[in-house]
Formats: structure tokens, sequence, C-alpha cells
């Protein structure tokens, strides 16, 4: 049986193909997200990498902030859960997960068997996300797959507030303009979402094993001055931004089953 | 034939009335006081004075879409975006008289902090602005289970004050037969309104939650009237035929109760109520419209005082946490869900401790969600249905977990 999970975020489409809730036949990711052409393209290009059509996939399920607007799906299911069956699979210990995505930040705490015990999430305030972070690597003229090398060099690293995304903008330009040592803002950026996801974590308590989901735990920075601030080890999902479509295509799998 | 009188009906009536009453008191040239949501209304009764109640008309302007151009002016004036919404609301109408509905001007105001302290600094710009005199009655906040001995003295001594205020104010003496019958009045209607509440105990509930924040617009405008009653003994007798038939608020059942702690989101009230349809979750309690339930011994100064200082925001942690346990069982909840009310800083300072204790005593599930009282800019609707939806997978995990179990343990093999 072949079962797909599309999860349509605020600023990425992701699609994982699975067969038989095991192998995974294609993942697709395409820099778009909800609103845009991002789902359907990502979803398309999954199925034709394998040669496959829409009538062979059994069931699909969409997750993510555009879930209820794909209409290529057979259920929807928030991503709070999917990342939580996605984790699951990944990392079978895994007892809290921290999902930083384009706009929002969640702490999710696991029971039994993988499922959500009780989660927390980030206020009506982009501080804290991907988002914060991609403002940020435009101000420092850098691709955001670079933040984490740039503030790995940091000498002198500075405090920006992490209340606000307008006024973390304005304090970085400040920074800039006075000389500031890009690293040293960088570094001060990293300093700045760990900071306010790490409050988010400590609310519902942090248990081992800690696992980071999104495009977000891409950054090899936030995985360690994480782990400094929370004193344990987090680990980065091996599925990074595509945890949640996994989770989805795991559980298209087992309710088709 | 004429359609049958329906609660719903009379609600809409008797709140039209409760409005248009008031404007006409003002035309005539009588005193008109606006008064703080849980004032003991029994005195202003008594004497049988007109009052409006600005957080129930800020909620009615803010369930009409009305609030934006108020905050909006009421910030130009000033007032910083932090301050309580209902607070802003207020300020602004009190100087442009700009809402879809109307209330007049106050000649006096009647305020109690029994719920915030933000109220005795928004009463006191009235009183200055309008050069009006204000009763306070001050209630001290309980760090213990109950009043202290002295607190309610100290109550009962400015029960004696706002009297004296008013008999001055007015030039009327205050009439202790009149002040019984209200007592009494006042003590039938809360117990009217509890017996409502309890109501929706049953299984499925009779009444959706929302419902249950229009209803309490009338015990906080005239718990101590008559035609409350009648009103609460219509609802009732509604509730009892819905239970009778075994009937749902929703056409498609009920799938989830939960508890709504904290103010409603009344700019979003009908998003909320659609997302909770779609869902099937239900509220079925919340600590909101129970705040009107105000028993006491008709007569007894010491009791009246009590229960005035005992509201939600004014008690502490643990009588708080006990009476959210209860809840808990008393409505078999699945759910609570603590509305992060940017407006209501009180409030929020304990949600998360009590969050805590509830957690750690029973098996319910919670979801908090970033909302304002009456500010439509703070809340997100997409975030609000990921926390719902969320929230009903849990809960439809958990249940579907102990219905396993259970055929487990039934299971003779």
């Amino acid at each position: 049986m072949i079962t797909a999970g599309v999860d349509i975020g605020s600023t990425s489409s992701k699609v994982v193909v699975l067969e038989e809730g095991e192998k995974i036949l294609s993942k697709v990711i395409i820099p778009v997200g909800a609103g845009s052409s991002g789902p359907a393209r990502a979803f398309e290009q999954s199925i034709r990498e394998v040669n496959l059509s829409r009538e062979d996939i059994k069931r699909v399920i969409a997750t993510g902030y555009g879930r209820n607007t794909f209409t290529g799906a057979d259920q929807q299911i928030t991503e709070i859960t999917c990342h939580a069956r996605g984790v699951y699979e990944l990392v079978p210990g895994v007892k809290t997960i921290i999902d930083i995505g384009g706009q929002d930040a969640k702490a999710i705490g696991i029971g039994k068997g993988g499922t959500v015990s009780n989660f927390i999430m980030n206020d009506k305030c982009a501080a804290g996300t991907g988002r914060f972070l991609e403002v940020m690597s435009r101000i420092l003229e850098i691709n955001i797959e670079d933040l984490a090398d740039l503030a790995a060099s940091a000498k002198n690293e500075i405090s920006i507030s992490n209340t606000c995304t307008v006024f973390a903008e304005s304090e970085v330009i400040s920074q800039l303009s006075t000389g500031t040592a890009r690293e040293d803002v960088a570094a001060g950026i990293v300093q700045s979402v760990v900071g306010r996801v790490a409050g988010l974590v400590k609310r519902i308590g942090v248990q081992s094993e800690v696992v980071m989901t999104g495009g977000v735990c891409l950054n090899w920075m936030i995985i360690k001055v994480m782990e400094k601030e929370l004193d344990v080890p987090v680990i980065a999902s091996p599925m990074a931004q595509l945890t949640g479509a996994l989770g989805a295509a795991l559980l298209a799998f087992e309710s088709a089953s | 034939m004429p359609e049958k009188l329906t609660s719903r009906n009379l609600l809409n009536q008797l709140q039209t009335r409760h409005y248009t009453n008031a404007y006409a008191a003002k035309m005539k040239g009588q005193l008109v006081g606006w008064a703080t949501s849980i004032f003991p209304q029994e005195f202003c009764e008594t004497m049988g004075l007109t009052v409006v109640y600005p957080e129930n008309h800020a909620a009615a302007v803010a369930a009409k879409r009305g609030a934006l151009p108020l905050l909006e002016q009421a910030e130009s004036e000033g007032y910083s975006v932090d301050l309580c919404s209902y607070a802003r609301i207020n300020l602004a109408y009190m100087k442009s008289q700009a809402a879809e509905i109307p209330i007049p001007l106050p000649d006096f105001i009647l305020c109690c902090n029994n719920i915030c302290n933000t109220l005795i600094k928004w009463y006191e710009n009235i009183a200055a602005e309008l050069n009006i005199p204000m009763i306070l009655i001050d209630v001290p906040y309980n760090h213990g289970y109950e009043p202290t001995p002295a607190a309610i003295d100290y109550i009962k001594s400015e029960f004696g004050e706002c009297i004296r205020q008013l008999e001055k104010i007015t030039g009327q003496q205050f009439n202790q037969e009149r002040f019984q019958e209200v007592m009494i009045l006042s003590n039938e209607n809360s117990r009217a309104w509890k017996r409502a509440l309890d109501l929706n105990q049953a299984v499925p509930a009779p009444l959706n939650g929302f419902e249950l924040f229009n209803y309490m617009s009338q015990m906080v405008c005239a718990r101590g009237r008559q035609e409350t009653g009648e009103l609460l003994k219509l609802l009732i007798e509604e509730l009892e035929e819905k239970i009778r038939l075994g009937k749902s608020c929703y056409e498609d059942g009920e799938k989830c109760r939960v508890m709504w702690d904290g103010i409603a989101c009344w700019p979003h009230i009908k998003h909320n109520f659609k997302a909770f349809e779609k869902n099937g979750i239900n509220i079925v309690c919340s600590s909101y419209p129970e705040a009107w339930v105000l028993l006491y011994e008709p007569g007894n100064l010491d009791e009246l005082a009590k229960v005035y200082s005992m509201i939600g925001n004014n008690t502490c942690m643990e009588y708080q946490a006990d009476k959210r346990e209860r809840e808990v069982k008393n409505f078999k909840l699945d759910g609570i869900l603590f509305h992060v009310n940017r407006s209501c800083k009180v409030m929020d300072f304990m949600q998360y401790e009590q969050q805590r204790l509830v957690a750690a005593r029973t098996d319910v599930s919670i979801m908090n969600f970033d909302g304002d009282q009456a500010d439509p800019r703070n809340f997100a609707a997409a975030q609000f249905e990921t926390r719902l939806e969320a929230l009903m997978e849990i809960v439809a995990h958990n249940k579907s977990a102990k219905k396993s179990k259970e055929v487990t343990n039934n299971d003779p093999a």
C-alpha cells in the first residue's frame, strides 16, 4: 500500500511518499508554502518521480498551516500529531519535541507509544521562529544556511531582543551600523531564538530524549546552544523539515490498514 | 398562531430593554450609574437606580466588531495598547459616545476591585474626567482559602459607606425592607443561574458554551430583578426538555467536552463558535459565567461581604485549583482551554500554575491560546484552529486508548 503525507507550512511544502508504511519512495521540499502553488507542485513532483499517479496512493494526509486548503487530501491532521508520529518513528526514545517552523515554534511532550501528552506553542509573534531567522539573515546579507557557521566564529556575542521581530530587526541594524562584527550579531540572533523557544520547552518540562524538527534544526548552532540552554543533549531529527510529512504518511498508512 | 417565546428571544428583549431603559432614564433627568461587573448590585437595586455595566457594554461592542475604532481612539489619546481593552473601549466611548449600542454617560460610578485592580484607575479616570462621585468597595485579595474576619469587617464597613454615599447622591433614604427583598431575589436568581449552568453536566450537554456567555449578560446587568428570574425559569425548562430528549446542542453530536477558562474572545466569538462546532467540541462549563453565581443568606452581611470577596481572580491558587478539579469531575471534561488574555494580566499571571495543578490532579488535556477579550488584533485564527484540532486529536486518542483498555480488561480470555 502506498500512502503520502503533505506538510504545508507557511514557508515551504513538504511531501513524503511511503510504501507499506516503511519504505520512503520519494521526498520533496518546495520552498513556498500555504496559499501558493507549492503544495500541489510538491505533491505532483513526489508522485511523478516514482512514476505513480494519484490513484496509486491509497491515502493522503495533509498537515501544517495550510492543511485545510489542500484539496488532494483524504484527511487533515495537525502538525503537532504528525511531528510526534514522525519523530517517534525516527527516534523511538523521544520524550520531548521542539519544532521550529516558519511562523511558529512548539514544544511537544510525548507519552507512551509516541502519542502527544501535551503541547505548547508560541504566542502571536514571530520571535523565536524560522521567519525571525530569515529576516535576520537578510539583514546580515547571508543565506540562512550560513548563519550557523557565521555565529560559530563570534568572539563577543551580543544580546538581541527576543520579544519582537521588528524591534530585533532595528536592533540588529543599529548594531551593524555602529560597527559590531557580523558574527557577534549572528551569535546574538541564535541565542535570541534559543532563549525564546527554550522558555516554551521548560514550560512543558524537559525530558530526554529531546528531538528538534523543522527547517531550523538544520542550523547546528541552534542545536548546540539549545543543548546548553536546556542542559540536555538535543538530537536533530534525521529528516528535519520532512518529519511532519513522514508522520502524516505513517498515520495515513495506519488509518488505511 | 403566535410563536412561542424562547429564552433566547426573551434574553434579546431584556438586553435591548436594559440599554433603552437606561437612555430613557437619562432623558427623563434621572440619575444613571456605571458599575463594574461584579459590584454588589444589591445596594443600587435597593435604591431603584438605573445602572449600566461598561464591561458588558465593551463586550457587546466588541462582539459586534465595533471595538477597533474605539481602541484606536483611546490609543491616540495616550492609553497604552498594553492596557485592558475593556478599559480602552470604555474610556474612548466616554469621550466620543461612538458605538452601535449607545449607553448614557454616568452621573455616578460604582467600582469594586474584586475582579482586578485596573478597574480602580480606570474608574478614577472616569470620575475625574466627568467630575462625578465614585463609590469604591475595596476588597482585599484572599491569600488564604477564605477572607479573614478582618477583611470581612473591612468590606462591611465599606458597605456602610456605600449606603451613606448613595443616600447623599440620590437624596433618598436606604430602605432596609427593600434591601432584604432584593437580596432574596438576587439569591433566587443566582440559584437558578447555578441550576442552568449545572444542567450542562448532562451528557450530551443541552447548551453550548457561547450561549452560556450570552445568557450571562443578564446576570451581569440585572441579577436582582424579577425579569431575570423569568428568563432563567424559561431557560431551565428548555434545557430540561433537551436533556429529557437526549438532545445535543450540535446536530452531529458532542465529541468532546471542555471548559473555557477565562473571558470570551468577544471580537472572534463567531469564528470560535464555528471552530468548536466543526470539531464537535462543546464548552460545557466555564469559569466566566460561573462568576455571577453569588449565594449567601439574605440579610447576613458577613456572607454578603464574603461572597463578593471570593470572586475567581481574588481567590488563592489552591481554592481555584480545587474548583477546577471539581468541575473536571462534575462536568465529565475531556479538556480545558485556557484563554491567555492579553487584557487580563491578573488572570494570566495565575494560569500556568493553575494548568500545572489541574494537570497533576486530573487526566484532563490542556490547551492554551492567545487572544483578547475585546481587542481583535491580539488573536490569530489559524493558530487557534491548529491548537483546537490538536487538542481534539489528543482527546480522541485518549478516548480510544481508554476504550481498548476496557475491552481488554473485559475480555474473559
